[in-house]
């Protein structure tokens, strides 16, 4: 199987979503925000370091305001480029702003059964198949953990995740399911028997961790704690904010930018004032409310704006993002799906954010789907085609081709064409067929995209973990359950 | 070194190398080699080949056009030996193919007549814009299994009717299989003009023409 790994670099296209200007001032409002009105941080020692360094604590309510210095300055020890290890090197991503990857998403609940088709709610067993089938698929570049483990005990389900994705997977783990303080240290010392100690896990971080923000303007508390003890160790970290324009952020765009960078950058900054130079990222998945219901929409025009606008912020702070696109609020994959994961991947790509998520999700992240993820690889695919753009040259004007034809016939006997075909995309869900082909089976993307999963389950055999590796990780866990009882 | 010769054959013809595929009959001819050996113990291998790796998808339209045009060329060259031989190939059927009248689209049309030649048939093709007329004077000509007609518009897949009308006139309907394709073709029309078979593209084309002679 191949250890290739499928990323956007070295792009053709470009988008202007936002000018200059722009940007300034989302900037300038996220530093009055957080001057003004302040953001929460209900962690005690989150508190600590805003305290240590001269920002204004309200200790009743956990509000935290900053001048903008503070932010500003905290921000300038920023890595701007580091690398997310894998547990084989070749898979590793550096995030150097040249590269785009794609991860699976997370973290849903419930899982359409590979096998019957049902939907039934998420367990460990679903984690590990779905981290092989990734491991298999060149497409996805990095793991989240991308369904709940609820046949696990809560207090460690987010470990019983990690050790499962690495005993399927050699690619890198993104965890956004570790929140709290002990189990943080339990997968950092996870983290560090895979990389071989704590000194290189340092240097080969095969896990990174994304904390969600609480919009408008908060934190979680343990995910506050998790974050510090990750950043300590050297492990990536980000802060993920879905502020939705008319529930947790203003109905406007721009407003919505504002909030959501306010919550991020506050965290990140933190994170910097405590631990110089730890390595950080920007998290977003922002989007907008559905005017009738108020539902988590998961797509829609609003949704792509902020896929594109938001790397021009990251970048203006110089750390990686990490973004939601795809995740799809369909309820099976159909035209709702290809419309919102290919319009998102698309605007999210063209500005060449570091990380997507995700790959496999239906219902708005909720319905893990295996037809789906399949299919959100191939909208990857083709983004990765699209990217590289149109390239001019001698060789790809083929005029000797052309008048070799001449007016008339064909070029499907050329040499130019022999050796120019395999440029184009082959795709492998998109139906070419004639109509009577179609017409006897009636089947379809889905129906392959299915088949395709099922054959990767079955045939793909990932490089084991070490057995005494894996025992020693299975021990931190029975360990960290036994503590809590 | 006949084998080796073979080998190199089948090459010639899974490169898509008309001019080796030329070169390499020519060489059969002159160290006297039967050429309907040449044919089916050297080219047909390739032709197999490349079929079976399009059918498992491993081969490209390119990859079977370029095959069967260096088949087309080697059986070209080897032609004037089985005169003289008086050997005479077997073919799986004679057709008639034609873009018809009015009409200058012929990408399709000349897939279709790559491929049936590649899978055994005798193709005679009259290229574009070819009137009923010069199509059934050509199918008694060399009496024909299957007369092939293709049209790209609306407008001149009506001659296609008129060709099937002027069959059955001089009572010639019986005689030959009649089928046709093109972008707008579709079972209605087909049923319409009591065509006998259609396909949508070159490889369905090849297996309906076979059926077509199967069942005589």
């Amino acid at each position: 199987m191949s250890k290739n790994i499928k990323s956007i670099t070295n792009p053709k296209l470009q988008l202007k979503v936002l000018t200059p200007e722009d940007v300034r001032k989302i900037h300038d409002a996220t530093l009055q925000i957080i001057e003004k009105v302040g953001v929460r941080f209900p962690s005690q020692r989150a508190l600590e370091v805003w305290a240590e360094n001269g920002a204004e604590i309200d200790r009743d309510r956990m509000i935290v305001r900053a001048r903008p210095e503070l932010i500003e300055q905290a921000l300038d020890s920023c890595p701007p480029f580091y690398t997310l290890a894998a547990r084989n090197p070749q898979q590793d991503l550096p995030l150097d702003g040249n590269h785009v990857y794609a991860g699976t998403d997370g973290c849903g609940v419930e899982v359409i059964d590979i096998h019957t088709g049902v939907k039934r709610t998420s367990e460990l067993q679903d984690v590990r198949d779905i981290a092989r089938i990734a491991d298999a698929t060149e497409e996805v570049a990095f793991h989240w953990v991308p369904v709940s483990a609820q046949d696990k005990p809560h207090q460690t389900r987010g470990l019983h995740e990690i050790r499962a994705i690495w005993g399927n997977s050699t690619k890198h783990v993104q965890t956004e399911s570790v929140y709290s303080e002990h189990e943080a240290r339990a997968a950092i010392e996870m983290a560090s028997l895979i990389a071989g100690g704590k000194d290189q896990l340092r240097k080969r971080p095969v896990l990174s961790l994304m904390q969600c923000t609480a919009s408008p303007l908060g934190h979680d508390g343990g995910s506050l704690d998790a974050a510090l003890l990750a950043a300590e160790a050297g492990i990536p970290t980000g802060f993920m904010t879905m502020a939705a324009c008319l529930t947790t952020g203003p109905a406007t765009m721009a407003g919505n930018l504002a909030v959501g960078n306010a919550e991020v950058i506050a965290a990140t900054a933190m994170l910097q004032l405590a631990h110089p130079g730890a390595p950080v990222f920007y998290a977003a998945a922002q989007t907008a409310s559905d005017l009738r219901n108020g539902a988590y929409t998961g797509g829609g025009p609003e949704d792509f704006l902020f896929g594109a606008a938001t790397n021009v912020l990251a970048d203006y702070y110089n750390i990686p993002l990490s973004m939601g696109s795809f995740a799809t609020g369909a309820k099976e994959p159909n035209w709702q799906a290809g419309l919102e994961n290919s319009l998102s991947t698309f605007m999210a790509s063209l500005v060449m954010s570091d990380m997507l998520l995700g790959l496999g999700f239906l219902h708005g992240s909720r319905i893990w789907s295996f037809a789906e993820m399949m299919l959100d690889a191939e909208i990857f695919s083709i983004v990765h085609k699209m990217m590289q753009g149109i390239p001019v040259n001698a060789e790809t004007l083929a005029l000797e081709a052309i008048a070799a034809v001449g007016p008339g016939g064909n070029f499907l006997s050329q040499k130019h064409t022999r050796a120019h075909m395999r440029d184009l995309f082959l795709p492998q869900f998109m139906d070419r067929r004639p109509y009577t082909e179609w017409e006897s089976k009636k089947d379809d993307a889905r129906d392959w995209a299915l088949t395709k999963a099922r054959k990767l389950l079955a045939e793909h055999q990932p490089d084991p973990l070490d057995a005494a590796l894996d025992a020693e990780l299975e021990r931190i866990i029975a360990a960290e359950e036994k503590a809590l009882v | 070194m006949t084998d080796e010769l073979f080998k190199q054959m089948a090459q010639s013809i899974i490169d898509g190398d008309a001019d080796a595929a030329t070169q390499l009959a020519e060489q059969a001819i002159q160290g006297g080699l039967d050429p309907l050996e040449a044919i089916t113990k050297g080219f047909v291998v390739g032709v197999n080949f490349v079929g079976q790796q399009f059918a498992e998808g491993e081969a490209f339209l390119p990859e079977l056009v370029m095959a069967g045009e260096a088949m087309k060329a080697a059986v070209k060259t080897l032609e004037p030996e089985m005169m003289k031989r008086g050997a005479e190939r077997e073919v799986l059927g004679k057709v008639v193919l034609a873009t018809v009248e009015g009409d200058i689209h012929e990408i399709g049309k000349s897939l279709v007549g790559t491929m049936l030649t590649a899978a055994g048939f005798e193709v005679f093709d009259l290229g574009v814009d070819a009137s009923p007329h010069k199509i059934i004077a050509k199918a008694i000509e060399v009496n024909a299994d299957i007369i092939a007609m293709s049209a790209l518009l609306t407008t001149t897949m009506v001659k296609q009717r008129e060709v099937i009308d002027d069959l059955e006139k001089e009572g010639l309907r019986s005689r030959f299989k009649v089928m046709v394709g093109g972008a707008p073709i579709t079972r209605d029309w087909v049923s319409r003009i009591s065509a006998d078979g259609y396909s949508e593209d070159a490889i369905g084309a090849v297996n309906i023409a076979k059926q077509l002679v199967a069942a005589g």
